[in-house]
């Protein structure tokens, strides 16, 4: 057995004593979230293929909890846009969206997705945030996999400082409602 | 006829009503949709099922078009090269290379031998990194994760390559009007030395896994097949004809790039069904790498570029110091370079095909017209007729041993 | 062995007169132009012949020539090519501006299907007898077609973009 040390998850900040450990439900449940994020890839085209290399052994993202790379979308908790998202393509997304249940999160990877990237045309959506609302934008054309990774990275550090009742609090419905999803 | 301008749901909601099972079952509609797991990229397929037969089915492509043809007309010539990155992204130093040849054909530029070698070498690679992605995630399609996660690993040394020679990894925008814009560091030539050592070991230990296990030869033969007149009909070529029997490769019937230099062989197979599509991909990937031990060994010395101060941009050191240099650099940039009126059409063999560019010149500095010819786009029409009848999961399978790439799919 | 130009040249003109015309080798590939009525003919001529033998169509594109006379302002550009004797030709047939129209060769090359189908989506050439007549690339709610030269390449609706000091201001986008 090799000397390395394996990472396991920091226990949130809590009081313990013999048989307890008392800290808030926030931190467990964001704790638990941040830690089996399961994407569902939405590979359109090239920084698909990076993705590929992301999920392939050599950067493996199951290390950071996304093992099973659930494609149907009730099942999955972020949704990572990958790639040109035409105009022909948004409703498809927005419905693809509409069908994740809550908690959902949505990872813009490469530059098509975050704002049309080099395609400056008529048929070419200009960033994913015109249909859905997006937490984490990736830049990079494509991406490396070590940029994917830091993407999901920072999105582990969102989902862990989150409040349980977000996704009942007037903000979140005004924000979905801006984007006219109910 | 007009039928036919239905949307496909439509239509084959009228057959459903029509027609009726003896055993009281009814034909369904299945939405194998722009977002599956098993298309590799964003193409739609409806299909009129007969419980798991498929009867008839509907293409609908454009998910990811991206009006590439207009945005080239808007463009100077050197600036097209992100472009043809992007359409067939698994292997774009072909589409690179097959755009720089297109221009040098147009502007009458000779390049020097070393750089028709580094060419060779560089689209061989890009076949072999192509060709792993399609075997391997036609194994993932039959069930088989293994594979894909094993070769994965060498498309990862490939880029490492790439890295070397321009600086990325999938996207490569490599190479200059005449050659390259850069001399090849000893590191890169050390890399693929390296994996022409390794490769070979774990490819053939791929094609143990599966060429001749009894699930993925059950998974795969005879399905999905083509005869060869009605591949070259459907204009078919690459290894999705060679599949069928026919021997048509361009780097052998038209030669370019100093690929007549190189002694290698057209592998083809008989039935043109999934098959056959995956032997001949398999063979192909040998014969790459023994191109590029070819070429490694025939190097010949010489510049890195052809002399052409009219389009390639000059050392910035004489920029700085020499009139001269300046002037070709601020001409270069400004796009104010000699370009005949002319059209030429150039044909590459890309990873699946022939890959053509039609380019039309009208003398100012960027393109009137220029037209892909993307072998995706040609030969997916023929996806219907070759899944008719077959069962759905053949349908999969089929589709991912024609390796459609979205991105040339759509343009 | 090989098919000279002057034979395809000569058994052309000598079975289809004045459809065909405007012989010219341009680089590797000779290029001829037919009229719009007689494509079908002559392409199914090309493929049949025993002599002319040209069994693949390579590919099929439209362009659009705005400041030509309005008789020759569409185009359709047929590359096909002869794998035995490896020879290849370029087509063109001209068309008129206001009612761009040419038959299908689709019965003739199965693979002319989409390719029509697309230079229709592009510029909105008809084809007699296509089958399936619809967009494919496009949106299928689209009513212009984007690759005439005056359909502009940037989508005009954008509000975020601010291109004044490039001269471009929301009424004037247009490529220059």
């Amino acid at each position: 057995m090799s000397d390395s040390k394996i990472n396991i998850a920091e226990a949130p900040e809590g009081i313990s004593g013999e048989g307890f450990f008392a800290t808030k439900l926030s931190d467990v449940v964001g704790l638990a979230r941040a830690n089996s994020l399961w994407p569902l890839p939405f590979a359109t085209s090239c920084c698909g293929i990076e993705f590929m290399a992301t999920m392939a052994s050599h950067y493996d993202v199951a290390r950071f909890g996304s093992e099973r790379m659930s494609f149907s979308p009730r099942q999955a908790d972020m949704l990572l846009v990958m790639g040109t998202i035409a105009k022909k393509m948004a409703p498809i997304l927005r419905q693809v969206y509409e069908q994740m249940a809550e908690p959902r999160w949505v990872i813009s990877v490469g530059a098509c997705a975050c704002s049309g990237g080099i395609f400056d045309t008529y048929s070419v959506l200009q960033g994913i945030d015109k249909v859905i609302p997006v937490d984490v934008y990736v830049p990079g054309c494509p991406p490396r996999p070590e940029q994917i990774l830091d993407g999901i990275m920072r999105l582990q550090d969102l989902v862990k400082s989150e409040s349980v009742r977000r996704r009942s609090s007037p903000e979140y419905t005004e924000l979905l409602a801006s984007y006219n999803i109910k | 006829m007009s039928d036919l301008l239905l949307p496909p749901e439509l239509r084959y909601a009228g057959i459903i009503k029509q027609r009726q099972n003896e055993d009281g079952s009814e034909l369904s509609i299945l939405n194998l949709g722009p977002t599956h797991p098993a298309t590799h990229g964003i193409f739609q397929n409806i299909l009129l099922m007969d419980g798991e037969r498929v009867l008839d089915g509907e293409s609908t492509v454009g998910y990811i078009h991206r009006a590439f043809e207009k945005i080239a007309e808007n463009r100077p010539f050197y600036q097209i090269t992100p472009l043809t990155d992007r359409m067939n992204y698994c292997s774009s130093p072909i589409n690179n290379m097959g755009w720089w040849m297109t221009l040098e054909k147009a502007l009458g530029i000779e390049v020097p031998k070393r750089v028709q070698y580094l060419r060779v070498i560089v689209m061989e690679l890009a076949r072999i990194s192509d060709h792993i992605i399609c075997n391997s995630v036609l194994g993932v399609d039959t069930g088989a994760l293994t594979g894909f996660l094993y070769v994965f690993q060498y498309r990862e040394k490939i880029y490492e390559i790439y890295e070397e020679i321009c600086g990325a990894r999938l996207t490569t925008n490599m190479g200059r009007i005449g050659g390259f814009e850069r001399e090849w560091s000893p590191r890169a030539f050390e890399l693929i030395n390296t994996l022409l050592e390794e490769f070979p070991p774990i490819w053939q230990e791929f094609e143990d896994l599966l060429l001749r296990n009894r699930i993925f030869m059950d998974r795969t033969i005879d399905v999905g097949p083509i005869p060869a007149d009605r591949a070259i009909s459907y204009g078919f070529t690459g290894p999705n004809l060679r599949a069928a029997g026919v021997d048509y490769d361009i780097r052998v019937a038209q030669p370019y790039s100093s690929y007549e230099d190189f002694d290698f062989d057209i592998p083809v197979g008989k039935s043109g069904d999934t098959y056959d599509r995956f032997c001949v991909r398999n063979a192909e990937v040998w014969q790459s790498i023994s191109i590029i031990k070819q070429a490694l060994e025939k190097m010949p010395e010489g510049p890195y570029h052809a002399n052409v101060p009219d389009y390639y941009l000059p050392p910035k050191e004489d920029v700085y110091n020499n009139m001269e240099a300046l002037i070709y650099h601020f001409k270069i940039i400004m796009g104010e370079v000699p370009v005949p009126v002319t059209e030429v059409y150039m044909p590459v063999e890309g990873g699946n095909g022939e890959l053509g560019f039609y380019l039309v010149t009208d003398g100012s500095r960027t393109a009137y017209r220029l037209h892909f010819r993307r072998p995706c786009f040609i030969y997916y029409q023929a996806f219907n007729e070759m899944v008719k009848g077959q069962m759905l999961s053949d349908a999969i399978a089929t589709l991912s041993s024609l390796n459609v790439i979205a991105g040339e799919l759509d343009a | 062995m090989a098919l000279e130009t002057s034979v395809i040249q000569d058994t052309l003109n000598e079975r289809f007169e004045s459809a065909v015309s405007d012989f010219v080798q341009i680089h590797d590939v000779f290029t001829f132009e037919v009229d719009s009525d007689s494509i079908a003919a002559v392409m199914k001529f090309l493929r049949d012949d025993k002599t002319m033998r040209f069994n693949f169509l390579t590919t099929l594109c439209g362009m659009h020539f705005p400041d030509a006379e309005i008789g020759r302002q569409f185009s359709v550009v047929y590359h096909m090519h002869n794998w035995i004797d490896n020879v290849r030709i370029r087509i063109k047939c001209y068309l008129n501006g206001n009612n761009p129209e040419i038959d299908t060769v689709s019965d003739i090359f199965l693979s002319a299907n989409w390719q029509e189908r697309e230079t229709y989506d592009f510029f909105g050439i008809i084809f007699k007898g296509h089958p399936q007549l619809k967009r494919i690339l496009n949106m299928d709610e689209m009513t212009s077609f984007p690759m005439r030269k005056e359909f502009p390449l940037e989508d005009g609706g954008r509000t975020d973009k601010d291109d004044r000091f490039f001269g471009r201001t929301t009424d004037n986008v247009s490529n220059t």
